[in-house]
């Protein structure tokens, strides 16, 4: 039976996908342009049986995001430039007490206060390295209204299965976007489970599994579950001797890197016998489609990025192997371009298109710059 | 009345000694809470205690219950999310007069504008202890401090004012000097159902008493009886008569819907409504 086809908002589509996922918290700030998703929660969640709460900053509503899923709500928020780098330092913490959570940026013009209707892609860095320290970091970016649905389920279920902050980035473009979505709201959806651990006696909080991942007791079920973000050994009290730092640093580092290849996502076309291949992500890749599409030409093929971070580099050196030209547009002054520049130096041609003044890259602007090269 | 070693179970015995220095108030406050804990009966594994970052905040990670030691100022929306998340638990929170007051202001008059049912209670001994004794938003002015070597020029706060100020429905104050009155507020603390805080005055012998040439814990204790006014007596001096001194016992106990109360009320008329979105 042929589905019916709706008119859905992107913004829409996130909190379809969050609920969806089982998201049953949400906690967050009015902030242009993500307010679409707080409204949205505010009427559906209540009717879910969860919680939407409007906080008094973004500080307070990542500090309650990570408060609400240690007693076991799978919680999520969606903010906007300023508002990210105000929950940076929560951030950091649900990265060291391996929290999952949701954290929905709706990218526009910064730095500051800048562009608040409009799109840029400037924050791919800030969602990498935006909180101090090394860690971990699971970054997912759609570039259409259906994608931002399944996506977003799939970045509850790797906070779960991970054990860890996933930062869901997608931009102005996108998440205001109105686009035709057939979506069975009543398939049958893998949902990750919160693993909870058995016995008592044993109990330590923070004892690894053999894929690195603990699992801390949700609070309130008996097994006096121990938390702090300063160093701490299995048992969850703090501990900063040196051995203890060393490992524990490592492992929520490798516990990711280590299962880059369950977390990685691309989305390819034409990549094998393209001479010229355009690499995109979120918003830019709609504009790098119509390129496509336009000129027909069997030697352009382009690779979508839809996991950031962490950045494949097996991955995505293989695909780009035979490639000649990569041609690299974003809505900014060059971040991921970078990553591209680290893996190939100067054994390919490497072409920038970058646009930061609030307007997307048009197709004219993109066939200009490619070619020209 | 609970003995020493009932109280002691509540502890992480293998954890100690702890980070206190002698003479420091929050031992006594952390045995207060305790016994207060035990009196009532409650059971430790419904029990979260919260802290933020600060001397005070470290009491929650030498209890049994469970516990969180979050970041700089947020125990209290930390807490909110596990309030909301499992409305089953009882949240305390232990924070200090910086935490709880400067930057965890926002938060803390927004918890209790919104009275949210949580128990706060805030370790104040008008300094920050654990960064070397700098002054805080509490610090009478002239005092001597680590970033007020000639000495301290700001009003302080009253921390009982600025919550009755905010709405919360349940706000006391005492000091380690009245450790029985201590025990006696903090069970009507937690037994609230509310957002109720009581703002706790401790001595800080190490860096607050030293530069200010009190460094006898002793001495800190003894100036809490020329501090602390019982409430009732209080009300009956004149602004001139108040100077430097403060009401303790409870400022105010009321009884209004907390935010769990107006949320259940609204689900139900939000499953009614139609959606538009």
């Amino acid at each position: 039976m042929p589905l019916k086809a709706d008119l859905w908002q992107g913004a829409h589509a996130i909190t379809m996908g969050a609920l969806k996922a089982g998201v049953n918290f949400f906690a967050g700030y009015p902030i242009t342009p993500s307010t679409e998703i707080a409204e949205s929660m505010s009427l559906m969640l209540p009717r879910e049986g969860g919680v939407f709460i409007q906080m008094e900053d973004e500080i307070a509503s990542i500090s309650s995001l990570i408060g609400a899923s240690l007693a076991g709500a799978k919680a999520i928020t969606a903010t906007s430039g300023p508002g990210f780098s105000l929950m940076q330092e929560g951030i950091g913490y649900a990265q060291m007490v391996e929290v999952p959570l949701v954290v929905v940026n709706v990218m526009r013009g910064g730095p500051s206060t800048g562009l608040p209707t409009k799109p840029t892609q400037a924050d791919v860095m800030q969602a990498r390295w935006g909180t101090h320290g090394d860690h971990p970091s699971i970054v997912l970016c759609p570039s259409s209204v259906r994608e931002s649905y399944y996506l977003m389920i799939r970045a509850v279920n790797l906070s779960e299965r991970f054990r860890t902050p996933v930062i869901f980035l997608t931009d102005e473009v996108i998440a205001h976007m109105r686009e035709r979505v057939e979506i069975n709201l009543n398939d049958k959806i893998y949902v990750e489970p919160r693993l909870q651990p058995k016995d008592k006696t044993d109990y330590k909080t923070f004892q690894p599994d053999e894929r690195l991942v603990p699992h801390p007791a949700n609070y309130g079920t008996g097994f006096r579950t121990v938390v702090t973000a300063l160093y701490h050994d299995e048992t969850g009290f703090q501990n900063t001797a040196a051995e203890v730092a060393y490992r524990f640093n490592k492992r929520i580092v490798e516990k990711v890197e280590k299962y880059i290849d369950e977390i990685a996502e691309i989305e390819e076309y034409n990549v094998d016998n393209a001479e010229l291949v355009f690499f995109s992500y979120g918003c830019t890749h709609r504009t790098v489609q119509q390129v496509i599409h336009d000129a027909n030409n069997p030697k352009w093929g382009y690779l979508k990025l839809i996991t950031l971070w962490p950045f494949h580099d097996k991955l995505i050196t293989k695909k780009l192997e035979k490639a000649k030209i990569l041609v690299v547009p974003e809505l900014n002054m060059g971040q991921m371009v970078h990553e591209i520049h680290r893996l190939f130096g100067s054994s390919k041609k490497i072409v920038q298109v970058n646009r930061w003044d609030g307007e997307m890259i048009t197709p004219e602007q993109l066939r200009k710059a490619v070619l020209e090269a | 009345m609970s003995t020493r070693n009932e109280i002691l179970d509540y502890t992480k015995r293998d954890k100690m000694p702890h980070v206190f220095c002698p003479g420091c108030g929050n031992g006594e406050v952390m045995h207060g809470m305790l016994q207060a804990i035990q009196e009532l009966q409650w059971d430790p594994t419904q029990i979260l205690i919260v802290g933020g970052i600060g001397c005070s905040s470290r009491v929650a990670t030498y209890t049994i219950f469970d516990s969180l030691h979050t970041l700089h100022g947020r125990a209290i929306p930390f807490a909110i999310g596990a309030k909301l998340a499992n409305p089953q638990l009882k949240v305390i929170i232990v924070t200090g007069d910086g935490d709880a007051s400067a930057i965890g202001g926002n938060h803390l008059i927004h918890a209790a504008r919104r009275n949210m049912p949580l128990t706060v209670f805030i370790i104040n001994n008008n300094t920050y202890g654990m960064t070397g004794g700098q002054f805080s938003p509490t610090s009478p002015i002239g005092t001597i401090s680590a970033t007020s070597p000639c000495g301290h020029v700001e009003e302080p706060f009253s921390i009982t004012d600025l919550l009755v100020g905010a709405g919360a429905p349940f706000v006391a104050r005492t000091g380690t000097l009245y450790y029985l009155e201590m025990i006696k507020l903090m069970k009507l603390a937690l037994k609230k159902n509310g957002f109720a805080a009581i703002d706790i005055i401790t001595q800080c012998p190490t860096n607050y008493g030293r530069p200010n040439r009190i460094p006898k814990a002793y001495d800190l204790l003894k100036m809490q009886s020329d501090l602390l006014i019982p409430k009732d007596k209080y009300d009956t001096l004149t602004d001139e008569e108040r100077a430097g001194k403060m009401a303790r016992g409870i400022i105010r106990d009321i009884d209004k819907p907390t935010f769990l109360d107006h949320y259940n009320a609204c689900v139900l008329s939000t499953k009614k409504a139609k959606v538009m979105l």
